[in-house]
Protein backbone atom coordinates (compact mmCIF):
# COMPACT_ATOMS: atom_id res chain seq x y z
CA UNK A 1 0.00 0.00 0.00
CA UNK A 2 1.46 3.58 -0.62
CA UNK A 3 1.59 6.34 1.95
CA UNK A 4 -2.14 7.61 1.16
CA UNK A 5 -3.63 4.12 1.46
CA UNK A 6 -2.33 4.12 5.38
CA UNK A 7 -5.25 4.64 7.85
CA UNK A 8 -7.74 4.05 4.97
CA UNK A 9 -10.83 2.06 4.89
CA UNK A 10 -9.11 0.04 1.66
CA UNK A 11 -11.70 -1.02 -0.81
CA UNK A 12 -14.98 0.37 -0.79
CA UNK A 13 -17.56 -0.33 -2.72
CA UNK A 14 -20.63 1.27 -3.94
CA UNK A 15 -24.53 -0.06 -3.25
CA UNK A 16 -27.72 0.53 -4.69
CA UNK A 17 -30.88 1.62 -3.17
CA UNK A 18 -34.31 2.04 -5.15
CA UNK A 19 -36.99 3.40 -4.06
CA UNK A 20 -40.52 1.66 -6.04
CA UNK A 21 -43.44 4.26 -4.99
CA UNK A 22 -43.90 7.47 -6.48
CA UNK A 23 -41.63 10.59 -4.57
CA UNK A 24 -43.70 13.79 -5.26
CA UNK A 25 -40.77 16.79 -5.51
CA UNK A 26 -41.35 20.32 -3.60
CA UNK A 27 -42.21 21.98 -7.13
CA UNK A 28 -45.29 19.60 -7.53
CA UNK A 29 -43.83 17.15 -9.79
CA UNK A 30 -43.28 13.44 -9.43
CA UNK A 31 -40.88 10.79 -9.61
CA UNK A 32 -42.48 7.25 -9.82
CA UNK A 33 -39.06 6.15 -8.86
CA UNK A 34 -35.45 6.96 -8.30
CA UNK A 35 -32.57 5.15 -7.31
CA UNK A 36 -29.89 6.62 -4.93
CA UNK A 37 -25.95 4.95 -4.80
CA UNK A 38 -24.13 4.99 -1.82
CA UNK A 39 -21.27 3.90 0.12
CA UNK A 40 -21.01 2.84 3.78
CA UNK A 41 -18.25 2.95 6.00
CA UNK A 42 -17.40 0.75 9.42
CA UNK A 43 -20.16 -1.26 10.97
CA UNK A 44 -23.52 -0.35 11.99
CA UNK A 45 -24.09 -1.45 15.40
CA UNK A 46 -26.64 -3.37 16.70
CA UNK A 47 -29.13 -0.95 18.13
CA UNK A 48 -28.54 1.06 14.99
CA UNK A 49 -27.37 4.13 16.93
CA UNK A 50 -24.34 5.07 15.70
CA UNK A 51 -24.79 6.46 11.98
CA UNK A 52 -23.72 9.77 10.78
CA UNK A 53 -24.84 10.73 7.96
CA UNK A 54 -22.23 12.52 5.20
CA UNK A 55 -24.29 15.13 2.61
CA UNK A 56 -22.14 16.09 -0.34
CA UNK A 57 -21.58 19.96 -1.58
CA UNK A 58 -22.47 21.24 -5.67
CA UNK A 59 -19.46 18.52 -7.26
CA UNK A 60 -19.92 16.03 -4.81
CA UNK A 61 -20.78 12.31 -4.49
CA UNK A 62 -21.52 9.27 -2.99
CA UNK A 63 -17.74 8.21 -2.87
CA UNK A 64 -16.39 9.94 0.01
CA UNK A 65 -13.72 7.84 1.23
CA UNK A 66 -11.39 4.88 0.65
CA UNK A 67 -10.84 3.24 -2.48
CA UNK A 68 -12.77 1.82 -5.45
CA UNK A 69 -9.91 0.15 -6.52
CA UNK A 70 -5.96 -0.39 -4.99
CA UNK A 71 -4.48 1.08 -8.42
CA UNK A 72 -6.73 4.12 -7.82
CA UNK A 73 -4.87 7.22 -7.79
CA UNK A 74 -6.96 9.43 -5.64
CA UNK A 75 -9.20 7.96 -2.48
CA UNK A 76 -12.81 9.63 -1.98
CA UNK A 77 -13.11 13.33 -1.53
CA UNK A 78 -13.28 13.42 2.11
CA UNK A 79 -10.37 10.39 3.02
CA UNK A 80 -8.55 12.93 4.87
CA UNK A 81 -11.75 13.12 7.54
CA UNK A 82 -13.33 9.48 7.01
CA UNK A 83 -11.84 6.55 7.99
CA UNK A 84 -10.15 4.11 11.24
CA UNK A 85 -9.03 6.74 13.41
CA UNK A 86 -9.93 9.86 11.48
CA UNK A 87 -11.80 12.51 12.99
CA UNK A 88 -15.11 10.71 11.50
CA UNK A 89 -13.76 7.23 12.93
CA UNK A 90 -14.98 4.57 11.10
CA UNK A 91 -13.79 2.78 14.14
CA UNK A 92 -16.50 3.89 16.14
CA UNK A 93 -19.13 5.07 13.46
CA UNK A 94 -21.48 3.68 10.45
CA UNK A 95 -20.85 6.27 7.66
CA UNK A 96 -23.43 6.76 4.81
CA UNK A 97 -22.48 8.67 1.92
CA UNK A 98 -24.73 8.97 -0.69
CA UNK A 99 -24.91 10.77 -4.58
CA UNK A 100 -28.03 12.77 -4.30
CA UNK A 101 -31.08 13.17 -6.19
CA UNK A 102 -30.28 14.77 -9.77
CA UNK A 103 -26.05 13.68 -9.39
CA UNK A 104 -24.18 12.24 -12.24
CA UNK A 105 -22.61 9.39 -10.21
CA UNK A 106 -25.44 6.99 -10.25
CA UNK A 107 -28.18 8.31 -8.53
CA UNK A 108 -31.41 9.36 -10.48
CA UNK A 109 -30.46 12.15 -11.96
CA UNK A 110 -30.80 14.02 -15.82
CA UNK A 111 -28.97 11.47 -17.51
CA UNK A 112 -31.28 8.34 -16.03
CA UNK A 113 -33.64 7.21 -18.42
CA UNK A 114 -37.24 8.98 -17.88
CA UNK A 115 -39.59 5.84 -17.29
CA UNK A 116 -42.60 8.16 -18.85
CA UNK A 117 -40.50 8.66 -22.35
CA UNK A 118 -38.38 5.83 -22.27
CA UNK A 119 -35.43 8.47 -23.11
CA UNK A 120 -33.10 9.81 -20.70
CA UNK A 121 -34.19 13.25 -18.80
CA UNK A 122 -31.79 15.56 -19.50
CA UNK A 123 -33.30 19.16 -18.74
CA UNK A 124 -36.37 17.74 -17.97
CA UNK A 125 -35.27 16.30 -14.89
CA UNK A 126 -37.39 18.26 -12.29
CA UNK A 127 -35.53 20.94 -10.35
CA UNK A 128 -34.98 19.37 -6.99
CA UNK A 129 -34.36 21.40 -3.66
CA UNK A 130 -32.28 21.08 -0.67
CA UNK A 131 -35.46 19.59 1.20
CA UNK A 132 -36.56 17.12 -1.95
CA UNK A 133 -32.48 15.66 -1.05
CA UNK A 134 -33.33 15.35 2.70
CA UNK A 135 -36.63 13.77 2.08
CA UNK A 136 -34.73 10.91 -0.32
CA UNK A 137 -32.21 10.33 2.26
CA UNK A 138 -34.39 9.53 4.88
CA UNK A 139 -35.76 6.83 2.75
CA UNK A 140 -32.69 5.70 2.79
CA UNK A 141 -32.54 5.94 6.59
CA UNK A 142 -35.84 3.82 6.87
CA UNK A 143 -34.36 1.21 3.90
CA UNK A 144 -31.07 0.42 6.24
CA UNK A 145 -33.20 1.22 9.13
CA UNK A 146 -31.32 3.79 10.98
CA UNK A 147 -34.09 5.87 13.06
CA UNK A 148 -31.76 8.34 14.23
CA UNK A 149 -28.57 9.73 13.31
CA UNK A 150 -26.00 10.77 15.79
CA UNK A 151 -24.67 13.41 13.05
CA UNK A 152 -25.45 14.82 9.60
CA UNK A 153 -22.49 16.22 8.18
CA UNK A 154 -22.01 18.28 5.53
CA UNK A 155 -19.85 21.04 4.05
CA UNK A 156 -20.55 23.99 1.86
CA UNK A 157 -24.10 22.81 0.39
CA UNK A 158 -23.77 20.15 2.26
CA UNK A 159 -24.19 21.89 5.48
CA UNK A 160 -27.56 23.00 4.27
CA UNK A 161 -28.79 19.68 3.75
CA UNK A 162 -27.74 19.40 7.44
CA UNK A 163 -29.07 22.25 8.51
CA UNK A 164 -32.35 21.23 6.60
CA UNK A 165 -32.47 17.58 8.45
CA UNK A 166 -32.73 19.78 11.44
CA UNK A 167 -36.12 21.75 10.60
CA UNK A 168 -37.43 18.63 9.18
CA UNK A 169 -36.53 15.45 10.93
CA UNK A 170 -35.13 17.19 14.01
CA UNK A 171 -36.33 13.64 16.10
CA UNK A 172 -33.95 12.09 13.53
CA UNK A 173 -30.52 13.89 14.08
CA UNK A 174 -29.38 14.13 17.70
CA UNK A 175 -26.53 16.26 16.50
CA UNK A 176 -25.49 18.75 12.82
CA UNK A 177 -22.29 19.77 11.47
CA UNK A 178 -22.77 22.91 9.19
CA UNK A 179 -19.21 23.44 7.77
CA UNK A 180 -18.37 26.51 5.24
CA UNK A 181 -22.16 26.88 4.98
CA UNK A 182 -25.09 29.71 4.87
CA UNK A 183 -28.53 29.41 5.40
CA UNK A 184 -29.13 31.49 2.54
CA UNK A 185 -26.43 32.29 -0.54
CA UNK A 186 -25.71 35.89 -0.85
CA UNK A 187 -26.43 38.02 -4.43
CA UNK A 188 -22.75 37.71 -5.07
CA UNK A 189 -22.71 33.89 -4.30
CA UNK A 190 -25.87 33.85 -6.43
CA UNK A 191 -24.29 35.82 -9.51
CA UNK A 192 -21.08 33.66 -9.71
CA UNK A 193 -23.73 30.54 -9.74
CA UNK A 194 -25.05 32.46 -12.59
CA UNK A 195 -22.04 33.24 -14.47
CA UNK A 196 -21.30 29.61 -14.44
CA UNK A 197 -24.73 28.50 -15.64
CA UNK A 198 -24.41 31.29 -18.46
CA UNK A 199 -20.90 29.61 -19.68
CA UNK A 200 -22.73 26.08 -19.63
CA UNK A 201 -26.34 27.02 -21.37
CA UNK A 202 -24.67 29.35 -23.88
CA UNK A 203 -21.83 26.96 -24.86
CA UNK A 204 -23.09 26.03 -28.70
CA UNK A 205 -22.80 22.04 -27.91
CA UNK A 206 -25.34 22.20 -24.62
CA UNK A 207 -28.02 21.64 -27.29
CA UNK A 208 -30.75 23.24 -24.87
CA UNK A 209 -29.82 20.47 -22.01
CA UNK A 210 -30.19 17.92 -25.08
CA UNK A 211 -26.38 17.56 -25.63
CA UNK A 212 -26.27 13.77 -25.22
CA UNK A 213 -28.91 13.21 -28.26
CA UNK A 214 -26.84 14.90 -30.22
CA UNK A 215 -23.57 12.87 -29.11
CA UNK A 216 -22.00 16.00 -28.01
CA UNK A 217 -20.95 17.91 -24.55
CA UNK A 218 -20.72 21.52 -23.60
CA UNK A 219 -17.04 21.02 -22.68
CA UNK A 220 -15.98 24.88 -22.84
CA UNK A 221 -18.86 25.96 -20.78
CA UNK A 222 -18.60 23.33 -18.37
CA UNK A 223 -14.59 24.23 -18.07
CA UNK A 224 -15.23 27.81 -17.90
CA UNK A 225 -18.15 27.14 -15.24
CA UNK A 226 -15.27 25.01 -13.01
CA UNK A 227 -12.85 27.41 -13.40
CA UNK A 228 -14.62 30.56 -12.12
CA UNK A 229 -16.04 28.02 -9.07
CA UNK A 230 -11.98 26.68 -8.58
CA UNK A 231 -11.27 30.89 -8.36
CA UNK A 232 -13.86 31.35 -5.42
CA UNK A 233 -12.91 28.47 -3.71
CA UNK A 234 -9.51 29.44 -3.21
CA UNK A 235 -8.31 32.88 -1.26
CA UNK A 236 -5.77 35.67 -2.89
CA UNK A 237 -3.28 34.47 -0.07
CA UNK A 238 -4.02 30.53 -0.97
CA UNK A 239 -3.62 31.14 -4.44
CA UNK A 240 -0.68 33.18 -4.04
CA UNK A 241 1.45 30.48 -1.96
CA UNK A 242 0.23 27.77 -4.14
CA UNK A 243 1.08 29.31 -7.69
CA UNK A 244 2.20 32.74 -6.79
CA UNK A 245 3.44 33.94 -10.50
CA UNK A 246 5.34 30.82 -11.46
CA UNK A 247 5.39 29.81 -15.03
CA UNK A 248 5.05 26.10 -15.90
CA UNK A 249 5.84 26.95 -19.85
CA UNK A 250 7.60 29.02 -22.10
CA UNK A 251 9.39 32.25 -20.86
CA UNK A 252 8.99 36.16 -20.73
CA UNK A 253 12.20 36.48 -22.81
CA UNK A 254 10.48 35.05 -26.13
CA UNK A 255 7.21 37.10 -25.35
CA UNK A 256 4.93 34.60 -26.00
CA UNK A 257 3.19 31.73 -24.51
CA UNK A 258 3.83 32.03 -21.26
CA UNK A 259 1.51 29.55 -19.20
CA UNK A 260 1.20 30.42 -15.54
CA UNK A 261 0.98 27.94 -12.74
CA UNK A 262 -2.33 28.84 -11.76
CA UNK A 263 -4.19 28.92 -15.47
CA UNK A 264 -2.22 25.43 -16.24
CA UNK A 265 -4.09 24.76 -12.55
CA UNK A 266 -7.35 26.14 -13.96
CA UNK A 267 -7.01 24.44 -17.25
CA UNK A 268 -6.27 21.19 -15.27
CA UNK A 269 -9.44 21.11 -13.60
CA UNK A 270 -11.97 22.17 -15.96
CA UNK A 271 -10.86 19.98 -18.56
CA UNK A 272 -11.06 16.70 -16.00
CA UNK A 273 -14.52 18.23 -14.46
CA UNK A 274 -15.78 17.88 -18.08
CA UNK A 275 -15.09 14.46 -18.02
CA UNK A 276 -16.48 13.38 -14.87
CA UNK A 277 -19.62 16.22 -14.20
CA UNK A 278 -22.87 16.54 -15.80
CA UNK A 279 -23.61 20.13 -16.89
CA UNK A 280 -27.69 19.61 -15.73
CA UNK A 281 -26.70 18.40 -13.35
CA UNK A 282 -23.76 21.34 -12.50
CA UNK A 283 -27.19 23.08 -13.47
CA UNK A 284 -29.33 21.63 -10.99
CA UNK A 285 -26.91 21.76 -8.21
CA UNK A 286 -26.86 25.13 -8.22
CA UNK A 287 -30.05 26.49 -8.85
CA UNK A 288 -30.47 23.97 -5.69
CA UNK A 289 -28.01 26.35 -4.02
CA UNK A 290 -29.15 29.30 -5.36
CA UNK A 291 -32.89 28.51 -3.70
CA UNK A 292 -32.10 27.46 -0.44
CA UNK A 293 -33.41 29.24 2.18
CA UNK A 294 -34.99 27.63 5.04
CA UNK A 295 -36.37 30.96 6.42
CA UNK A 296 -38.28 32.20 3.25
CA UNK A 297 -41.23 30.13 4.72
CA UNK A 298 -41.18 32.00 8.00
CA UNK A 299 -41.21 35.46 6.58
CA UNK A 300 -37.38 35.57 6.07
CA UNK A 301 -36.94 34.80 9.84
CA UNK A 302 -34.29 31.92 10.24
CA UNK A 303 -34.56 32.22 14.48
CA UNK A 304 -38.08 31.09 13.38
CA UNK A 305 -37.25 28.84 10.94
CA UNK A 306 -35.26 26.65 13.63
CA UNK A 307 -37.41 27.42 16.47
CA UNK A 308 -38.81 23.42 16.26
CA UNK A 309 -35.47 21.56 15.93
CA UNK A 310 -34.26 19.81 18.93
CA UNK A 311 -30.87 19.18 17.05
CA UNK A 312 -27.22 20.31 18.49
CA UNK A 313 -25.53 21.80 16.28
CA UNK A 314 -21.62 22.76 15.58
CA UNK A 315 -21.04 25.53 13.06
CA UNK A 316 -17.66 25.94 11.32
CA UNK A 317 -16.18 28.04 9.21
CA UNK A 318 -12.90 29.32 7.86
CA UNK A 319 -10.96 32.36 8.11
CA UNK A 320 -10.24 32.88 4.07
CA UNK A 321 -13.48 31.86 2.95
CA UNK A 322 -15.01 34.35 1.21
CA UNK A 323 -17.43 32.51 -1.06
CA UNK A 324 -19.11 31.26 2.44
CA UNK A 325 -17.49 33.61 5.17
CA UNK A 326 -17.35 33.42 8.43
CA UNK A 327 -20.29 36.11 8.68
CA UNK A 328 -22.70 33.49 6.96
CA UNK A 329 -21.95 30.95 9.75
CA UNK A 330 -22.50 33.55 12.01
CA UNK A 331 -25.82 34.12 10.98
CA UNK A 332 -26.69 30.88 11.69
CA UNK A 333 -24.80 30.68 15.18
CA UNK A 334 -26.71 34.15 16.36
CA UNK A 335 -30.77 32.72 14.99
CA UNK A 336 -29.72 28.91 16.58
CA UNK A 337 -28.83 31.26 19.94
CA UNK A 338 -32.03 33.54 19.63
CA UNK A 339 -33.79 29.92 19.20
CA UNK A 340 -32.67 29.21 22.42
CA UNK A 341 -31.04 26.15 20.62
CA UNK A 342 -27.54 24.14 21.59
CA UNK A 343 -24.87 25.55 19.26
CA UNK A 344 -20.98 25.53 19.20
CA UNK A 345 -19.08 27.60 16.71
CA UNK A 346 -15.20 27.97 15.47
CA UNK A 347 -14.00 30.02 13.37
CA UNK A 348 -10.80 27.83 11.84
CA UNK A 349 -7.61 30.10 10.86
CA UNK A 350 -6.61 29.02 7.09
CA UNK A 351 -5.62 30.56 4.41
CA UNK A 352 -6.96 27.89 1.72
CA UNK A 353 -10.32 29.46 0.98
CA UNK A 354 -13.84 27.60 0.73
CA UNK A 355 -11.88 24.20 0.01
CA UNK A 356 -10.32 24.08 3.30
CA UNK A 357 -13.63 22.23 4.75
CA UNK A 358 -12.06 19.03 2.42
CA UNK A 359 -8.34 19.57 4.07
CA UNK A 360 -7.40 17.90 7.27
CA UNK A 361 -6.85 21.33 9.59
CA UNK A 362 -5.67 19.90 12.57
CA UNK A 363 -7.89 22.03 14.64
CA UNK A 364 -10.63 21.84 12.35
CA UNK A 365 -10.40 18.09 12.93
CA UNK A 366 -9.67 18.22 16.46
CA UNK A 367 -13.05 19.78 17.19
CA UNK A 368 -15.02 18.01 14.74
CA UNK A 369 -13.55 14.56 16.40
CA UNK A 370 -14.30 16.25 20.40
CA UNK A 371 -18.00 17.40 18.52
CA UNK A 372 -18.58 14.02 17.55
CA UNK A 373 -17.50 12.05 19.75
CA UNK A 374 -19.29 14.06 22.52
CA UNK A 375 -22.44 14.15 20.37
CA UNK A 376 -22.87 10.10 20.66
CA UNK A 377 -21.69 9.96 24.39
CA UNK A 378 -24.71 12.20 24.77
CA UNK A 379 -26.79 10.15 22.76
CA UNK A 380 -25.85 7.05 24.52
CA UNK A 381 -26.96 8.41 27.60
CA UNK A 382 -30.25 9.72 26.50
CA UNK A 383 -31.08 6.04 25.22
CA UNK A 384 -29.82 4.16 28.45
CA UNK A 385 -31.23 6.55 30.62
CA UNK A 386 -34.68 6.19 28.57
CA UNK A 387 -34.23 2.28 28.55
CA UNK A 388 -34.30 2.67 32.29
CA UNK A 389 -37.06 4.46 32.74
CA UNK A 390 -38.89 2.79 30.34
CA UNK A 391 -37.58 -0.87 32.62
CA UNK A 392 -38.95 1.38 35.81
CA UNK A 393 -42.37 1.62 33.96
CA UNK A 394 -42.82 -2.15 33.30
CA UNK B 1 -15.49 24.92 41.35
CA UNK B 2 -13.15 27.78 41.69
CA UNK B 3 -14.31 29.67 44.25
CA UNK B 4 -15.68 33.16 42.40
CA UNK B 5 -17.27 30.64 40.01
CA UNK B 6 -19.30 28.99 42.46
CA UNK B 7 -20.40 32.64 44.05
CA UNK B 8 -21.79 33.29 40.33
CA UNK B 9 -23.37 29.81 39.79
CA UNK B 10 -25.17 30.84 43.03
CA UNK B 11 -26.70 33.60 42.04
CA UNK B 12 -27.81 32.05 38.77
CA UNK B 13 -31.64 30.86 38.78
CA UNK B 14 -32.86 27.58 37.33
CA UNK B 15 -33.32 27.73 33.60
CA UNK B 16 -32.18 30.87 32.91
CA UNK B 17 -30.28 32.34 29.92
CA UNK B 18 -26.99 32.92 30.76
CA UNK B 19 -24.13 34.58 28.61
CA UNK B 20 -20.35 34.22 29.81
CA UNK B 21 -18.39 36.08 27.95
CA UNK B 22 -14.91 34.85 27.99
CA UNK B 23 -15.50 31.62 29.22
CA UNK B 24 -12.35 29.48 29.06
CA UNK B 25 -12.80 26.05 29.37
CA UNK B 26 -16.54 26.41 30.11
CA UNK B 27 -16.45 25.10 33.73
CA UNK B 28 -19.16 27.94 34.55
CA UNK B 29 -21.60 27.06 32.18
CA UNK B 30 -20.77 23.23 32.40
CA UNK B 31 -22.16 23.55 35.99
CA UNK B 32 -24.75 25.34 34.96
CA UNK B 33 -26.23 23.21 32.65
CA UNK B 34 -25.61 20.61 34.44
CA UNK B 35 -26.95 21.20 37.65
CA UNK B 36 -29.34 24.43 36.68
CA UNK B 37 -30.75 23.27 33.20
CA UNK B 38 -29.69 26.87 31.88
CA UNK B 39 -29.98 28.10 28.75
CA UNK B 40 -25.99 28.96 28.10
CA UNK B 41 -23.74 30.46 25.97
CA UNK B 42 -19.86 30.85 26.42
CA UNK B 43 -18.28 33.69 24.08
CA UNK B 44 -13.80 32.65 23.94
CA UNK B 45 -11.69 32.96 21.01
CA UNK B 46 -9.06 30.45 22.41
CA UNK B 47 -8.85 27.51 20.19
CA UNK B 48 -7.99 24.71 22.99
CA UNK B 49 -10.58 26.21 24.99
CA UNK B 50 -13.10 26.01 22.38
CA UNK B 51 -12.23 22.62 22.02
CA UNK B 52 -12.50 21.59 25.54
CA UNK B 53 -16.31 23.00 26.04
CA UNK B 54 -17.15 21.51 22.53
CA UNK B 55 -15.81 18.20 24.25
CA UNK B 56 -17.98 19.01 27.16
CA UNK B 57 -20.66 19.98 25.48
CA UNK B 58 -21.07 23.56 26.63
CA UNK B 59 -22.16 25.91 23.83
CA UNK B 60 -19.15 28.07 22.72
CA UNK B 61 -19.26 30.14 20.20
CA UNK B 62 -16.00 31.48 18.59
CA UNK B 63 -16.73 35.55 19.28
CA UNK B 64 -13.70 38.39 20.08
CA UNK B 65 -15.02 40.31 22.96
CA UNK B 66 -13.67 43.24 21.12
CA UNK B 67 -16.04 43.62 18.33
CA UNK B 68 -18.42 44.07 20.84
CA UNK B 69 -21.88 42.30 21.26
CA UNK B 70 -24.05 43.91 18.27
CA UNK B 71 -25.40 40.27 17.12
CA UNK B 72 -27.10 40.05 20.23
CA UNK B 73 -30.32 41.57 21.41
CA UNK B 74 -31.56 43.72 24.18
CA UNK B 75 -32.30 41.92 27.27
CA UNK B 76 -31.66 38.40 25.30
CA UNK B 77 -29.84 36.94 28.56
CA UNK B 78 -31.12 36.82 31.81
CA UNK B 79 -27.95 36.80 33.30
CA UNK B 80 -23.97 37.72 31.41
CA UNK B 81 -21.43 37.43 33.22
CA UNK B 82 -17.41 38.32 32.77
CA UNK B 83 -14.79 36.87 34.94
CA UNK B 84 -11.34 38.43 34.56
CA UNK B 85 -11.42 39.50 31.13
CA UNK B 86 -12.40 43.45 31.59
CA UNK B 87 -8.79 44.85 32.11
CA UNK B 88 -7.99 42.66 29.14
CA UNK B 89 -10.62 43.89 26.53
CA UNK B 90 -9.87 47.14 24.19
CA UNK B 91 -12.99 49.36 25.21
CA UNK B 92 -14.35 48.16 28.65
CA UNK B 93 -17.37 50.97 29.19
CA UNK B 94 -18.42 50.19 25.89
CA UNK B 95 -18.59 46.64 26.50
CA UNK B 96 -19.89 46.78 30.43
CA UNK B 97 -22.80 49.03 28.79
CA UNK B 98 -23.26 45.95 26.01
CA UNK B 99 -23.54 43.50 28.44
CA UNK B 100 -26.28 45.93 30.49
CA UNK B 101 -27.80 46.16 27.33
CA UNK B 102 -27.94 42.55 26.58
CA UNK B 103 -28.58 41.02 29.89
CA UNK B 104 -31.15 42.05 32.67
CA UNK B 105 -28.36 41.96 35.25
CA UNK B 106 -24.83 41.06 35.03
CA UNK B 107 -21.53 39.77 36.92
CA UNK B 108 -18.11 41.44 36.45
CA UNK B 109 -15.05 40.35 38.38
CA UNK B 110 -11.42 41.30 38.12
CA UNK B 111 -8.26 41.59 39.82
CA UNK B 112 -7.88 45.53 42.19
CA UNK B 113 -4.82 47.44 40.57
CA UNK B 114 -4.91 48.94 43.73
CA UNK B 115 -4.19 46.43 45.78
CA UNK B 116 -1.55 46.72 48.28
CA UNK B 117 1.52 44.33 47.01
CA UNK B 118 0.94 46.15 43.49
CA UNK B 119 0.50 49.98 45.55
CA UNK B 120 4.56 48.51 47.08
CA UNK B 121 5.65 47.46 44.02
CA UNK B 122 4.93 50.64 42.16
CA UNK B 123 5.63 52.86 45.30
CA UNK B 124 8.67 51.43 46.74
CA UNK B 125 10.51 50.01 43.63
CA UNK B 126 9.54 51.84 41.29
CA UNK B 127 8.06 49.28 38.84
CA UNK B 128 4.98 48.04 37.20
CA UNK B 129 3.29 45.54 39.69
CA UNK B 130 3.82 41.72 38.31
CA UNK B 131 1.82 39.75 41.04
CA UNK B 132 0.23 36.05 40.74
CA UNK B 133 -3.26 37.59 39.41
CA UNK B 134 -1.51 39.82 36.89
CA UNK B 135 1.73 37.77 36.36
CA UNK B 136 2.97 39.18 33.09
CA UNK B 137 5.23 41.88 32.49
CA UNK B 138 4.74 45.32 31.22
CA UNK B 139 5.61 45.00 27.80
CA UNK B 140 3.28 41.47 26.95
CA UNK B 141 0.61 41.77 29.37
CA UNK B 142 -2.68 41.19 27.55
CA UNK B 143 -4.04 43.36 30.44
CA UNK B 144 -4.31 46.56 28.85
CA UNK B 145 -6.85 48.35 30.96
CA UNK B 146 -6.23 47.73 34.27
CA UNK B 147 -8.28 49.62 37.07
CA UNK B 148 -8.97 49.75 40.47
CA UNK B 149 -12.22 49.09 42.68
CA UNK B 150 -12.46 53.01 43.22
CA UNK B 151 -11.69 53.50 39.37
CA UNK B 152 -15.02 50.58 38.51
CA UNK B 153 -16.62 52.59 40.63
CA UNK B 154 -16.35 55.59 39.25
CA UNK B 155 -17.28 54.57 36.29
CA UNK B 156 -20.56 52.68 37.40
CA UNK B 157 -21.69 56.25 39.01
CA UNK B 158 -20.97 57.87 35.51
CA UNK B 159 -22.63 55.68 33.79
CA UNK B 160 -25.69 55.35 36.02
CA UNK B 161 -24.98 52.13 36.29
CA UNK B 162 -26.54 50.10 39.53
CA UNK B 163 -24.37 48.24 41.85
CA UNK B 164 -26.29 45.70 43.34
CA UNK B 165 -23.73 44.09 45.20
CA UNK B 166 -19.92 43.79 45.84
CA UNK B 167 -17.95 41.06 47.25
CA UNK B 168 -14.28 41.41 47.68
CA UNK B 169 -11.90 38.52 48.21
CA UNK B 170 -8.31 37.51 48.43
CA UNK B 171 -6.51 35.48 46.07
CA UNK B 172 -8.39 32.38 47.18
CA UNK B 173 -11.58 33.67 46.36
CA UNK B 174 -12.16 33.95 49.88
CA UNK B 175 -14.27 36.86 51.70
CA UNK B 176 -11.85 38.39 54.82
CA UNK B 177 -13.19 40.62 57.72
CA UNK B 178 -10.01 42.49 57.62
CA UNK B 179 -10.24 43.22 53.65
CA UNK B 180 -14.09 45.18 54.19
CA UNK B 181 -11.97 47.29 56.25
CA UNK B 182 -10.23 49.05 53.13
CA UNK B 183 -11.29 46.63 50.12
CA UNK B 184 -9.33 48.48 47.80
CA UNK B 185 -6.15 48.81 49.58
CA UNK B 186 -6.62 44.60 50.56
CA UNK B 187 -9.04 43.33 48.21
CA UNK B 188 -7.18 40.98 45.52
CA UNK B 189 -10.31 39.97 43.45
CA UNK B 190 -13.86 42.18 43.13
CA UNK B 191 -17.01 40.76 42.29
CA UNK B 192 -20.11 43.63 41.04
CA UNK B 193 -23.16 42.55 40.45
CA UNK B 194 -24.41 44.97 38.69
CA UNK B 195 -28.36 45.87 36.89
CA UNK B 196 -29.25 48.62 34.84
CA UNK B 197 -30.36 52.22 36.47
CA UNK B 198 -33.51 53.25 36.84
CA UNK B 199 -33.50 55.63 34.28
CA UNK B 200 -31.86 53.50 31.63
Amino acid sequence: MTQSKANSLGVVEPRRYQHNSEFWLQNGEQLHEYELVFETYGTLNADKSNAILICHALSGHHHAAGFHALDDAKPGWWDACIGPGKCIDTDQFFVLSLNNLGGCHGSTGPNSIDPNTGEIFGPSFPNVVVKDWVASQAHLADHLGIKKFVAVVGGSLGGMQAMQWSIDFPERVYAAVLIASAAKLSAQNIAFNEIARQAITTDEDYCSGNYQQFDKNPEKGLMLARMVGHVTYLSEDGMKTKFGRDVKSGNFAQGADVEFQVESYLHYQGRAFTQYFDANTYLLMTRALDYFDPAREFDGDLTRALEQTTTKFLVLSFSTDWRFSPERSQEIVDALIRARKNVASAIIESEHGHDSFLLPINRYTKILSAFLQRSYAELEDISRSSQTTQGDLS
Amino acid sequence: MRGDLELIAGLINPGARVLDLGCGEGELLNHLQRDKRVNGYGLDRDAENIRTCVSKGVNVIEQDLDQGLDNFAKDSFDMVVMTDALQAVKEPRQLVRDMLRVGEECIVTFPNFAHWRCRAQLALKGVMPVSEQLPHSWFDTPNIHLCTFADFEQLCKTESINIIQRRVVDANHQEKAFINWAPNFFGTYAFYRLGKSACS
